[in-house]
């Protein structure tokens, strides 16, 4: 991790795709400077002042050369956007079939968490070859994570999930750096990748204290937080069944309709108000200041957990 | 061809008097009306800004000379990088070439006496003081460590410095900047000399057009930003606070959406100096004159249209990064025609190598290298991985001190001998833009292989690898540091003892050498009539011209 290199690891799927545009987009550019550099030279040393050269009719300027020089690169420029954005296209989707991490930033650590309930501070542990999908969220101001060894990197903001996924394809230990500016110890909000053979990843995930997952917690915060009380299958109340809801529609008491997505599953726990479902009441509090970022996840995980499971008929 | 006693005859003896400099009291300059003297005026101003911005770099770099820093606080370091930030953009680069230069120039290469509304041009000096006035006193206070950017919900409700102050000392800078602004385009429009058409104007007046335009549709929003942040400090009003539902992100949209603007604001009028510096040095027209003036105008237009790459991994939308990426490569188009057409004006010249010269060749080397990293960056998937690292310090060093501050030295060398009457010294002056070529490669191109190696920006300490990268860019600070104090001395040095200029040291084709140096109060004895387009050189018959007087 602490070697001299002038080239960063390539130690993910992503990094070679990242790294072969860099290449041909550095070769654009020694192309260009060629183009206008060599002339520049030439020009100022055979025209130099006092030299004997040709000045005579000199040209003061010719469209079809303007439209050449200005079409060039517009089509050059277009191949490289659309080469870039493919590649972005992928890396901003999160695939399917991936190993879930939670991660919250705060000033001035990375808190980790993942499915199988262990957590970390400043370290993430994952098996190489598998895609492993971190869902994000800062408990303050605007932080991001960066693996330069995966050349991938995506701002965690507050009030708002991010996600950020990569497969590692080296083992060994990597840097993560916070490259969104975020008070006086931004630059200590370090912290690195352990890449591990999956049998010392299954070994390492049962060492240690030994957690309940994140399912196991968000269900008994459920119960403990009172969410069971009108939630439940059994309640009393009329508050909508979580069974079967995520990733579904939700039809809305203002006639839209939403899907229920983590970010909707975050918003109904902390501004009950914002979406109300139709059929019914406002009357949910908010749990705004009375969960942690980490706690309000949890109780999301069980939700989607539960959401896999048939709506029971009422 | 010249003879040198011609030269000797126009260059020699005293200069016209009385001139714009001839009154020195206080009272004389702090109510000047005269553009030239409110020119002067910005040029102190300014180069106060830039010497405070600068110290605080230098300190960066030395902190930076080992991994674990020592010399300070990362507090300390923290203020000095937003100082450097906040100072360099808003106090010196913004008003650099536009206020001193364009302030002094632009009336001459219009044929008229002055400005469209002097007073109101006074106004902005005074203005830009009052704000100057609130940065400093937000320095004095203790310093603000948002970074210049004032990214929330950091600056709104988690920093303990003095961002208030400094929020309005940019805020009221601001109005300085509208005001120059409108009043370059009232003055183009409206007072250009009889037979001046707009395809007859110097290619430095179509990009402080062009910036002033951006001026005053862009800085506004600024300011609107500027005091949503101040609300929301002072009232917690929620705009972009996610705990009272407002959206830290949005606050990203509204700042680039001034800032990106402000980037060309930051380098058109550097390129509008340097159309000049070619042709006068290959004493000859300028190679697709308009294609290089309507570049200037496409890039006004589309410089409004890419805010969002400064966003790609913010958050936004997946479909706007799309956007917003194909047309940063569109917008690199028109800068990439600039860039060719003063490559085809040196064909067929006759190429004189004096300091303003040099500066201008190095602003293209310059200049090209950081467009070209540009691309790099409007690139989504390369983005992701350097953006918000040492690369794009090293990118936008490149075009902002590269690039502008290039330009701004080697106009600030051509209009000397204009501003005092005298010239500076050839020599000192070469030598000076060689050091600041040199000095400036060696501190930023080491910056790019750090930024991919995945060094983060705003790093008050950093992995030990590193180390490398960050003493050779300590080493070419100290350089480029000698290269700006060079011309500081030699400047001063012939204000009083340089060498009588004459009129038009340069046999410059503008109306602004057609006039005594240093000017008289109203510019012109008669207003010039224009008969032909600019740069009407011969490079033919100058092919053996000796500028005698460098």
């Amino acid at each position: 991790m602490d070697q001299f290199h002038l080239f960063p690891p390539q130690a993910s799927s992503t990094a070679y795709g990242v790294d072969t545009l860099f290449f041909v987009l550095t070769l654009i550019s020694l192309f260009f400077i060629a183009v206008v550099f060599l002339p520049i030279l030439f020009f100022c040393i055979k025209y130099r002042r006092g030299s004997s050269a040709d000045r005579s009719n000199p040209s003061n300027g010719s469209n079809a050369v303007e439209v050449g020089w200005t079409t060039l690169p517009m089509l050059m420029g277009l191949a490289l956007f659309s080469w870039g954005a493919v590649d972005y296209f992928r890396l901003e989707r999160r695939p399917g079939n991936a190993i879930d991490v939670e991660v919250v930033g705060k000033q001035w650590m990375w808190k980790v968490q993942h499915a199988e309930g262990k957590r970390e501070i400043n370290e993430l542990h994952v098996p190489i070859n598998r895609t492993v999908a971190l869902t994000m969220i800062s408990q303050d101001v605007i932080h991001s994570f960066f693996v330069p060894a995966f050349r991938v990197k995506q701002d965690v903001v507050p009030g708002k999930y991010t996600s950020e996924w990569f497969k590692p394809t080296r083992t060994g230990e990597y840097h993560i750096f916070c490259s969104q500016y975020c008070g006086t110890q931004h630059a200590r909000m370090i912290g690195r990748v352990v890449v591990m053979q999956p049998q010392a990843y299954e070994n390492w995930l049962k060492t240690g204290e030994q957690t309940e997952s994140i399912v196991r917690a968000g269900e008994r915060l459920f119960h403990d937080r009172g969410c069971s009380g009108c939630h439940a299958v059994n309640s009393q109340f009329h508050a909508p069944l979580l069974q079967g809801l995520y990733r579904n529609p939700v039809p809305l008491a203002n006639g839209t309709v939403v899907t229920a997505d983590d970010q909707y599953l975050r918003d109904s726990i902390l501004q009950p108000a914002k979406q109300i479902t139709a059929g019914y009441d406002n009357i949910m509090p908010s749990f705004s200041g009375h969960l942690s970022e980490q706690e309000i996840m949890q109780l999301i995980a069980y939700v989607k957990a539960i959401g896999q499971q048939e709506p029971p008929p009422r | 061809m010249i003879s040198a006693t011609e030269i000797d005859i126009q260059t020699g003896g005293e200069f016209a008097r009385p001139n714009y400099l001839s009154e020195h009291s206080v009272r004389s300059w702090l109510l000047t009306t005269d553009h030239k003297r409110i020119g002067i005026l910005y040029l102190f101003t300014i180069l106060f800004f830039f010497a405070i911005a600068s110290v605080a770099a230098a300190l960066m770099r030395i902190e930076l000379l080992y991994p674990t820093g020592g010399l300070m606080t990362s507090e300390t370091y923290n203020k000095l990088f937003t100082i450097h930030g906040t100072l360099m953009v808003w106090f010196f680069l913004i008003p650099s070439i536009p206020a001193v230069l364009g302030n002094f120039v632009l009336p001459m290469m219009l044929g008229a006496r002055d400005v469209a509304f002097p007073k109101l041009n006074l106004t902005s000096w005074y203005l830009f003081v009052l704000g100057g006035a609130f940065a400093t006193w937000s320095l004095i206070r203790g310093g603000v460590d948002t970074g210049w950017t004032f990214y929330t919900p950091y600056s709104t409700t988690y920093a303990n410095s003095h961002v208030i102050s400094m929020a309005a000392g940019v805020f009221v800078a601001g109005f300085a900047t509208i005001i120059t602004g409108i009043n370059f385009i009232v003055t183009t429009h409206k007072m250009r000399a009889p037979g001046l058409t707009w395809f007859r104007l110097p290619l430095f007046v179509w990009s402080l057009y062009a910036t002033s335009l951006m001026m005053v549709l862009a800085t506004p929003v600024l300011a609107m930003t500027l005091g949503l942040i101040s609300l929301e400090r002072i009232w917690g009003v929620g705009i972009f606070d996610p705990n009272l539902g407002g959206d830290p992100i949005l606050f990203q949209h509204m700042f680039w959406f001034y800032s990106h603007p402000a980037v060309y604001i930051m380098i058109l009028p550097g390129m509008g100096v340097v159309s000049e510096l070619i042709a006068c040095f290959s004493r000859k027209r300028v190679y697709g004159y308009g294609w290089v003036a309507c570049a200037s105008m496409a890039i006004a237009i589309l410089g409004f249209l890419v805010w969002g790459h400064h966003m790609f991994v913010s958050s936004q939308s997946v479909y706007a990064g799309m956007i917003f990426s194909a047309l940063s490569f569109l917008v690199a188009v028109p800068s990439g025609v600039k860039v060719f057409n003063w490559t085809a004006t040196l064909r067929k010249g006759s190429i004189h190598f004096a300091t303003p010269m040099l500066y201008a060749l190095g602003f293209i080397g310059l200049f090209v290298i950081g467009g070209l990293t540009g691309l790099f960056l409007a690139t989504l998937s390369v983005d992701v991985h350097v953006h918000d690292t040492y690369f794009i310090i090293a990118h936008f060093h490149y075009i902002m001190v590269g690039g502008m501050v290039t330009g701004f030295m080697g106009g600030l060398h051509y209009w000397w001998p204009k501003i005092t009457g005298r010239l500076y010294p050839e020599l000192w002056g070469k030598l000076a833009a060689l050091a600041t070529f040199l000095g400036f490669n060696l501190t930023f191109f080491p910056l790019f292989v750090l930024g991919y190696l995945g060094q983060p920006r705003r790093y008050h300490v950093y992995p030990p690898e590193f180390q490398v990268f960050h003493v050779l860019s300590t080493a070419g600070a100290s350089i480029l540091g000698v290269g700006y104090v060079m011309p500081l001395i030699y400047f001063i040095w012939s204000a009083k003892h340089g060498r009588v200029a004459g009129p038009n040291p340069w046999r410059a084709t503008g109306l602004e050498w057609q006039t005594s140096s240093p000017p008289p109060t109203h510019n012109f004895k008669v207003t010039p009539v224009v008969t032909s387009d600019p740069y009407n050189y011969s490079p033919e018959k100058d092919a053996d011209l000796d500028l005698a007087s460098i």
